[in-house]
């Protein structure tokens, strides 16, 4: 058990020096991921909007896009920042909880099974 | 890696995930019948840190902007069914919460980084760590699992992505999903993984393999036995 809260505490690191995964790509001005790009983009990359991507690229509202609180995806880096640690802190919670349900469910019964 | 909504037409992210759909629940059922209540908790750990892993952006020069996934560190922590779910969790939350990757997506993207990365990379992993027994030897070997597991599924995206603009070419030439065809996407794709994205993938997998093996951490110590019990 100690050797899972060590591995916890190595996550909860991991999540403060996160905006090092914001701050470098700015710092380098690099587009980006390919393929990743906003329909605008690839507007300017290709002349045009692909009629499908135009109509399903909003298919869904996320809350926090980019991992920004909402309204301030264009926000000082220093407040982006900010919200990138707040969010690695979400994504911990959001995924450690779904881990943790997942791994009871798949655990939970075998008991019953075998008794 | 992630692949936006809009990018993929119904018939490639329906197919991907119908894919997903039956790997999912052999997934399931691999865990419920081998994985201790002991190791559980590695599940949710794993999930928090394939998010987390994904959230360190790698400029490549110039050009894009890249991330490891840690799809080998995990099936190593609780074998690549495990890392299958774990990172589908990952991947779920951060297209719902924070639109990397779209919802239409999923499926692919989950294809690519939570089955094609950690069973490749694992495979790679476990046949160079019978070659390399000593503790240096299997951080090496995990390094180039991750290295091997992290291509495969840029490869595979890559796949999709190309394979757009056969599939939906309106009348007028222009494409209507994502518009590069492979001969742009494979080179694009594979260039930043190969070199840069790859190498990062590789030093964490293999830093992280040694020092828990040196930590003794649960992570890297008997899974496999622990993988054979009832």
């Amino acid at each position: 058990m100690r050797d899972y809260r060590r591995l916890w505490i190595g996550l909860v690191i991991l999540a403060l020096v996160s905006p090092i995964g914001l701050y470098i790509p700015e710092i380098m001005r690099t587009g980006s991921a390919w393929g990743e790009w906003g329909v605008d983009e690839i507007k300017q990359m290709i002349g045009y909007a692909p009629a499908g991507m135009e109509r399903t690229a909003d298919a869904w509202k996320a809350p926090m896009p980019d991992y920004a609180l909402p309204g301030q995806e264009d926000a000082p880096l220093s407040r982006r920042s900010l919200s990138y640690v707040l969010s690695a802190f979400l994504g911990i919670a959001a995924c450690g909880g779904g881990g943790y349900l997942l791994a009871r469910w798949l655990t939970g019964h075998r008991g019953k099974h075998q008794a | 890696m992630h692949i936006p909504d809009g990018y993929l037409g119904p018939p490639t992210y329906l197919a991907a995930y119908a894919a997903c759909a039956p790997l999912w629940a052999v997934a399931a059922r691999r865990l419920r019948e081998r994985l201790s209540a002991r190791r559980a908790p590695l599940l949710a750990i794993s999930a928090a840190f394939s998010f987390l892993v994904m959230m360190f952006n790698v400029p490549l020069p110039g050009g894009t902007t890249g991330h490891a996934v840690g799809g080998v560190l995990i099936a190593i922590g609780v074998g690549p069914w495990g890392a299958m779910l774990s990172i589908t969790i990952a991947l779920a939350i951060q297209a719902l919460l924070f639109g990397d990757g779209g919802i239409t997506a999923i499926g692919a993207n989950c294809l690519n980084m939570a089955f094609v990365m950690p069973f490749t990379g694992y495979a790679a992993y476990s046949l160079l760590s019978r070659l390399l027994s000593s503790e240096k030897g299997k951080a090496v070997a995990a390094g180039i699992g991750g290295w091997v597991g992290l291509n495969c599924a840029a490869f595979t995206t890559a796949l999709m992505l190309g394979l757009q603009p056969l599939l939906h070419t309106g009348t007028d030439g222009r494409a209507l999903y994502a518009p590069y065809p492979f001969s742009v996407a494979i080179p694009a794709m594979m260039l930043g993984h190969l070199t840069l994205f790859g190498m990062v993938e590789a030093l964490i997998t293999g830093l992280a393999v040694y020092f828990l093996r040196r930590s003794q951490s649960a992570w890297v110590f008997q899974p496999a036995a622990e993988e054979r019990e009832p």
